[in-house]
């Protein structure tokens, strides 16, 4: 059968939730570990711990992680639910392989579908894949005749009987290969008439189609690839630390075996009269072979049963912060910022490489008509009285109230330009004119007057928008005709010609007849281009025109330039004639035309040009240079152009103008993609070229292991760009670590015309060969891979393609989020989650070690120390709770700081908090504080009595002692830890403190004891022993001699040792007292940064986006006539 | 997931400082002007904390007396060397003189001291059924597994006291003599011997089982005393409050120590002449010797020592007061001068800055 169009994401039921969440559990390591450790518990003649001490806290570890997974599970279905409550709707979830479905305009597909016929002529059906592959424009799909003579008719279509032979589910979004059999008949099937799950449909009032492939058939799902389970390189590391912990575990017990031995050949054989060894016991050597596992049993708390589980409950409620800020819910939206992954939380507190998409990240992919320059005269700025240029916020917006078909939302703010446009300016109203010709724009009137455009790309929509507002509205086409409304006046144009846009020669034409019978040709595109292409007239005025074109590309704005031409009647009959005969070659069409084209797109008369503002997100020039500031590099990867991209590279601040130099990269083979990233490795750091560097030189000796190159600082602040072409053979085998090499030494990396594909293979690169934590953020389907390459994959949410944000691990709104997201959310997590780690580590080393001095006094008899219920409660009750408030509550500077000094975000990216280093101190630390905790109480009762002079250096005296000096040098370590004591602190530190007070009581009491005499043996000890002035000197004397040196430590470090975060902090002690310093001082920073990009750089392309694929013969006539039919409608 | 876009506002995070994580939170620092004075009033506290400590802990007095018998020539030996073959003979008896220049201010109390005794070996220390202990009959003539190889006698009965600390029960007897004057009788010293045990111990954990027609020997019917006791654990004392499991001597023994030398209190000297004191003259202890130590290279002592606000005489605590608090002290200067260098150095910094 095939496979249900649900995609399911939930693992359990109800009736499989247990013994599957528990088989899970125990396939874990550490879980296995402690089952394991049962078992030898139960055995008698090494059990030295009641099996109690085990169970229960295996028990509630195993409910709080079952707990936690049903909840996971239940977001996820919940998740699933209100997916599918969507395809439910229009039915989605039930369809299935053959289906025959209609679908509407602007509906989403959800499967991949075999288009039968369509509303629109020639069955065609218009789409949007910008959740595909990131591009904006439409594409269309055309149904094979024989089905597409359906039409609508109900009853032919259920009648249906074709049979459809296809290939296998495959990831290939751009083939497909099939057959028909209708009637007897074969038809052959590509990818050209298939619907892919992903596309929305646009502009074609209904379609039906057969379902070809459903739910994890679909293309993008193929494509989306399996999802693999992130962990962070804090799990990494700590499982080498529990490794490290079991060896340690293994030489200790082997240690104390040893001893065990030699005391049972000294003295335990003489003891014999006391205490007679078991039958099964022939030598010391057996016993001290049982001892080695006694002790096994005793030390097993060296592995933190409660470590996981407590990680994840951590992980959990920060991801939980993540998802209850406010600053990061985006309130036009309505979208609060999600935490999908809950497992990657500290990790995004260590990121060093940024992956951004462009269009729909950096970008709102909506373009606006900002500027232009007309006849010589330059539009756009506004000045106040003074002459000096008015800002933004200060701007007044021009009223359009006057022109009726004005669309509302345009914004315009220099008043010259209407101005001009009412005054009747000839070369103002020819601009416009050609603006409002000179598109293939269509327009949709479905309320008299209120025109909707369906643009095929953003930029053109914001062209024919301007001059519709300015007067000059394009209200209609047919195949022949072009309606304007000029200044309210309706004029028919004939339309003789579309001289197509392409990437080769980056402008258009249209040839029309005015109703004067006059022929014109109005022509846009690249500056570059259409300079050589004016007549030798316009010189100066192209050269004024040019300074304006540079202007603009300072500010990163999209610049087209505009011309015109009068043509005789008879040029253009004879071109026209040579037109048709090139449109009708079978060979070479395309050279043919382009040949055709460029005949007649000479001799041109300079109109001026326009600039568009590709409209960046908000915010996005501010949060770069905040990442910038945090040493985070950040590389734009897009499948779109080179010029597009590279000025949204200068307009967010990626690339500067300052730098002192942008590389590009386009060689169309191996040797030249070399020579070029040498060429720029070499200006950036000349010494990295020679044999003696010692990168190289680990590259030539060991190229075949896995090896980590280590950051290289460049000489200056350098920029690379580089295309899809030449990455794919810089990602080659050979040249793939040099052109790492050279990226990761520019500040800034954009990369080009990507396929989804690549954006994957760069974040792998980067991912395998620098120990570095990436992050990759997009909003497109073609981000998936990417998104699932890196260790941290965000989603942008919110657009109507989900693909990204369901394949995220963090998901939320606006670009600018991304700062609050790492540097404040992530920096705290990582703070909290290191802290946590070197507490919990410490905490247990502490509690442990004890054991193994007391070894050396009780004959290495696996004798605890502690009483067994202490044991049981240590980890799970007693300590559990402040160590979990502090990792949660947590905060060492606030998150104004952390935005004000993303500096402070740097000890992260080198993991400076908590690494194997650290690990040792812990350990170091812990084995000082067991020591002090063991040695004190026991100096303090050796041969001393009570104060009525009865018994005190009795064990169960000497237990409690030893576990409250214990648990009060604890909970004063995590005390001096905490740095932010909220009242939830103190509840939960006193708290514990106080409760293991309670505890002891209720587990000393009378009662309790009497019941069960076997397991409660400590009766009174508390009562007893808790009034002894001994006690609680010993206890104070513990505790300060664990921490006096913990308080040196901390005063002298920054000192003796500063790192560079250490200044951060004093300023911000600093800046504390004088709470007004840090906003002003942003402020200038902002205000500096904010114009020193505007400083001159290589002139910009105005690149356009144009569909020029619709079909470049069949496009115009067939989508005429579509609109024919609207048109009757009409004016029916 | 879809956000619908129906109210305004209704996915918006709730603004609660907790969900914000504003919580008002106290954020104390390690300045230098905390953490200096810090160290230097630690220090002086601990100094003068570790003086009381010293003195009071040396004007505890203390007297013992090894009587081992295996290194002195005191009368012990003989017993010592009689215990050496393997079960000592009945009511061996040796004694130990000493003389008291001046009064040894009371209360004292009388302990003995057990060297290289192992009752915190693991093995020994689970060897006992406290079910049994607390008086539950079924408990008694059940004992736990744990007691093992003393659980059942040869005979096959439940032994009670089951396991090897109550078998091992210390069963030497001491009695003091006093001499007023030289020449003059010797007076015996009235020894409290009820008392020394922790009083829950005496009154809640310990506890006999229920009598058989008002006899203790009938509830213990059908067990068997400990290999090593020679009678019966109701026969213990004649006293019906300190026989039995409740007998004090046997409770505290059960009590067992944390550290392989021990000291368990034999009575309290508190009595008639006595109360203040032992009052100057010549002094005899009659040890009855019975307890077997050399095999494993045990000593035994007896003490007599008083007692002071803080417990028993231990110069421990003084001393690593007293070490602590100098150490702070050192600590603080060090820093004192380390933080001065480095403030100059900091600003020289910043001046180049």
């Amino acid at each position: 059968g095939y496979p249900d169009n649900t995609i399911k994401t939930s693992r359990y039921s109800v009736i499989n939730f247990l013994p599957l969440n528990l088989f899970e559990q125990f396939k874990r390591l550490e879980n296995a570990y402690f089952v394991v450790l049962l078992f030898l518990q139960l055995i008698p003649q090494i059990s030295s711990l009641a099996w109690y001490t085990t169970v229960v806290p295996l028990m509630v570890v195993l409910s709080i992680t079952a707990v936690k997974d049903g909840i996971d599970d239940l977001v996820k279905a919940n998740i699933q639910r209100s997916f599918s409550y969507r395809m439910k709707k229009d039915k989605w979830m039930n369809v299935q392989v053959g289906d025959i479905i209609k679908l509407e305009n602007n509906q989403p597909v959800t499967a991949d579908i075999l288009l039968l016929s369509s509303s629109e002529p020639y069955s065609l059906t218009y789409i949007e894949t910008a959740d595909l592959d990131g591009e904006t424009n439409l594409k269309v799909k055309q149904a094979i005749s024989v089905t597409s003579d359906m039409d609508n008719n109900l009853e032919l279509l259920s009648a249906f009987d074709g049979e459809v032979k296809c290939e296998l589910p495959n990831n290939k979004l751009d083939k497909f290969a099939g057959m028909l059999t209708f009637k007897g008949k074969n038809y052959l099937l590509d990818h050209d008439k298939l619907l892919l799950r992903g596309c929305i449909i646009r502009n074609t009032d209904w379609c039906y189609g057969l379902v070809i492939y459903t739910g994890p058939d679909t293309k993008l799902m193929q494509n989306s690839g399996k999802y693999t389970f992130k962990r962070t390189q804090i799990d990494h590391l700590m499982n080498v630390l529990v490794l490290w912990i079991f060896l340690l575990l293994g030489i200790m017990c082997f240690i104390l075996a040893v001893g065990h031995g030699i005391w049972q050949h000294k003295k335990g054989y003489y003891f014999q009269i006391f205490l007679p060894w078991e039958k099964y016991i022939s030598s010391s050597v057996t016993s001290a072979v049982l001892s080695f596992w006694s002790y096994f049993i005793i030390l097993n708390t060296m592995v933190p049963i409660s470590l996981y589980v407590s990680v994840e409950i951590i992980r959990l409620g920060n991801s939980f912060y993540i998802n209850w800020d406010r600053q990061m819910f985006y309130q036009p939206k309505n979208i609060p910022a999600q935490a999908r992954t809950t497992t990657l939380n500290e990790e995004l507190g260590q990121v060093k490489y940024v992956f951004s998409d462009k269009t729909g990240t950096l970008t709102q992919n909506i373009m606006i008509f900002s500027k232009c320059s007309i006849n010589g005269k330059l539009y756009g700025d506004t000045y106040d009285k003074d002459g000096k240029k008015v800002t933004a916020s200060e701007k007044e917006k021009i009223d359009f109230s006057y022109n009726k078909l004005a669309d509302p939302k345009f914004s315009f703010y220099d008043k010259t330009l209407v101005e001009a446009v009412r005054k009747g300016d000839h070369w103002v109203h020819l601009f416009f004119l050609s603006l409002s010709l000179c598109h293939t724009v269509m327009a949709e009137e479905k309320v008299e007057d209120m025109l909707v455009y369906q643009a095929q790309s953003p930029d053109e929509g914001a062209l024919v928008t301007a001059a519709r507002n300015f007067g000059f509205v394009f209200r209609s086409r047919t195949s022949e005709t072009i309606t304007v409304v000029e200044m309210g006046q309706t004029r028919v144009y004939q339309l003789l010609a579309i001289l197509d846009f392409n990437n080769v020669r980056k402008r258009m034409s249209v040839i029309v007849r005015t109703p004067e019978d006059q022929i014109l040709l109005f022509c846009k595109g690249a500056d570059t281009i259409l300079c050589e292409l004016l007549h030798p007239s316009c010189r100066s005025l192209s050269d004024l025109t040019m300074e304006h074109l540079d202007d603009f590309a300072i500010e990163g704005l999209r610049t087209l330039m505009v011309a015109y031409r009068e043509l005789d009647c008879e040029v253009f009959q004879t071109w026209s004639k040579q037109h048709s005969e090139a449109c009708l070659s079978l060979e070479d069409r395309e050279d043919k035309l382009s040949n055709v084209y460029e005949e007649i797109e000479k001799d041109l008369m300079l109109l001026g040009a326009t600039a568009i503002e590709d409209k960046l997100q908000d915010g996005v020039p501010e949060t770069v240079m905040t990442l910038n500031k945090a040493k985070i590099k950040m590389w734009i990867l897009t499948g779109d152009k080179q010029e597009t991209a590279v000025n949204i590279g200068y307009s967010c601040s990626i690339l500067e103008d300052e730098m002192d130099g942008v590389f590009t990269v386009e060689g169309k083979n191996d040797e030249t993609v070399l020579r070029e990233l040498r060429t720029a490795r070499g200006k950036m750091k000349p010494e990295s070229l020679l044999d003696s560097d010692p990168i190289n030189i680990c590259l030539t000796t060991k190229s075949k292991m896995p090896f980590r190159i280590p950051e290289e600082e460049a000489n200056g602040s350098y920029g690379l760009v580089i295309n899809g072409y030449s990455l794919a053979y810089a990602l080659e085998g050979n040249l793939e670590l040099e052109f790492l090499r050279t990226a990761c030494m520019c500040k800034g990396v954009i990369c080009c015309r990507m396929t989804p594909h690549q954006k994957a293979q760069v974040v792998q690169l980067v991912k395998r060969h620098k120990k570095v934590v990436t992050l990759a953020i997009g909003d497109g389907a073609n981000d998936v891979s990417m998104i699932k390459a890196a260790h941290i994959g965000v989603g942008i949410s919110g657009n109507e393609g989900m693909q990204a944000m369901l394949n995220s691990d963090f998901a939320f709104a606006q670009f600018r989020y991304l700062q609050r997201l790492l540097l404040v959310h992530g920096r705290w997590s990582y703070n909290r989650m290191c802290k946590f780690l070197s507490y919990f580590f410490y905490k247990n080393f502490t509690f442990t070690l004890v054991h193994f001095w007391y070894a050396f006094y009780n004959g290495f008899s696996a004798q605890t120390v502690y009483d067994t219920w202490f044991i049981t409660c240590y980890n799970l009750v007693y300590t559990s709770l402040p160590v979990l408030g502090m990792s949660l509550f947590d905060q060492d500077v606030n998150d104004t700081w952390s935005l004000h000094f993303p500096e402070l975000y740097e000890p992260g990216q080198h993991n400076f908090y908590f690494n194997k280093k650290e690990f040792m101190k812990c350990l170091m630390h812990g084995i000082y504080s067991s020591f002090v905790v063991f040695f004190v109480p026991m100096a303090t009762i050796f041969n001393s009595e009570l104060t009525n002079g009865k018994d005190i250096s009795d064990f169960q005296s000497f237990s409690l002692m030893v576990q409250t000096s214990l648990i009060s040098v604890v909970t004063m370590q995590i005390s001096l830890r905490t740095t932010c004591w909220t009242m939830i602190s103190h509840f939960f530190i006193w708290g514990s403190l106080g409760f293991y007070f309670c505890i002891l009581f209720f587990l000393y009491s009378d009662g309790l004891c009497l019941l069960f005499p076997d397991v409660f043996e400590f009766l009174g000890v508390a009562r007893n022993i808790l009034n002894q002035p001994q006690l609680w000197l010993s206890i104070i004397l513990s505790v300060v001699l664990c921490i006096l040196p913990v308080l040196g430590y901390e005063f002298l470090k920054p000192l003796f040792w500063p790192i560079s975060v250490d200044k951060v902090f004093e300023r911000i002690q600093q800046c504390r007292r004088l709470p007004e310093r840090p906003p002003i001082r942003t402020k200038l920073k902002h205000a500096s940064s904010r114009s020193a990009y505007a400083f001159s750089h290589k002139q910009g392309f105005g690149a356009l986006i144009l569909s020029g694929k619709t079909g470049k013969f069949k496009a115009p006539k067939k989508s005429s006539l579509a609109l024919k039919k609207r048109f009757l409608k009409f004016f029916s | 997931m879809t956000w619908s876009a129906t109210a305004r506002g209704a996915h918006q995070p709730d603004n609660t400082a907790f969900t914000q994580q504003r919580l008002p939170a106290w954020q104390p620092l390690l300045s230098a002007s905390i953490a200096l004075p810090l160290f230097f009033c630690a220090g002086l506290a601990f100094i003068g904390l570790g003086l009381g400590l010293y003195c009071s802990s040396n004007g505890i007095r203390e007297l013992e007396h090894d009587y081992t018998g295996s290194s002195d020539a005191g009368n012990c030996s003989e017993c010592a060397a009689a215990t050496e073959g393997g079960a000592p003979p009945p009511n061996c008896s040796c004694a130990w003189y000493f003389s008291l220049p001046e009064l040894f201010q009371g209360p004292v109390y009388l302990y003995y001291e057990l060297t290289n005794f192992y009752q915190n070996n693991r093995r020994y220390g689970v060897s006992r059924d406290d079910a049994q202990l607390s008086g539950l009959a079924g408990a008694l003539r059940n004992p736990t597994d744990e007691c093992a190889p003393y659980r059942y006698s040869a005979a096959g009965l439940p032994v009670a006291p089951c396991g090897a600390i109550a078998n091992s029960l210390f069963n030497d007897s001491f009695s003091v003599w006093h001499q007023r004057e030289t020449g003059g009788p010797y007076v015996e010293v009235p020894l409290d011997r009820t008392g020394i045990a922790w009083w829950t111990d005496y009154h809640v954990k310990f506890r006999n089982p229920p009598l058989v027609n008002g006899s203790l020997a009938l509830a213990f019917e059908g067990t068997a005393p400990p290999p090593n006791w020679h009678r019966p654990v109701y026969e213990l004392s004649t006293d019906p409050n300190n026989t039995g499991f409740i007998n004090q001597d046997f409770v505290v023994w059960m009590r067992t120590a944390a550290l392989p030398t021990f000291r368990k209190l034999y009575a309290r000297i508190r009595q008639g002449n006595y109360s203040a004191g032992l009052p100057r003259g010549a002094y005899l202890v009659n040890i009855t010797y019975n307890y077997p130590v050399s095999a494993f290279g045990g000593h035994k002592l007896i003490i007599f020592s008083s007692i002071s606000w803080m417990g028993g005489k231990n110069p421990f605590l003084g001393i690593a007061y007293l070490v602590v608090g100098s150490l702070c002290i050192l600590m603080g200067f060090v820093m004192l001068v380390v933080y001065i260098l480095y403030q100059d150095q900091d600003e020289d910094d910043d001046d180049d800055d």
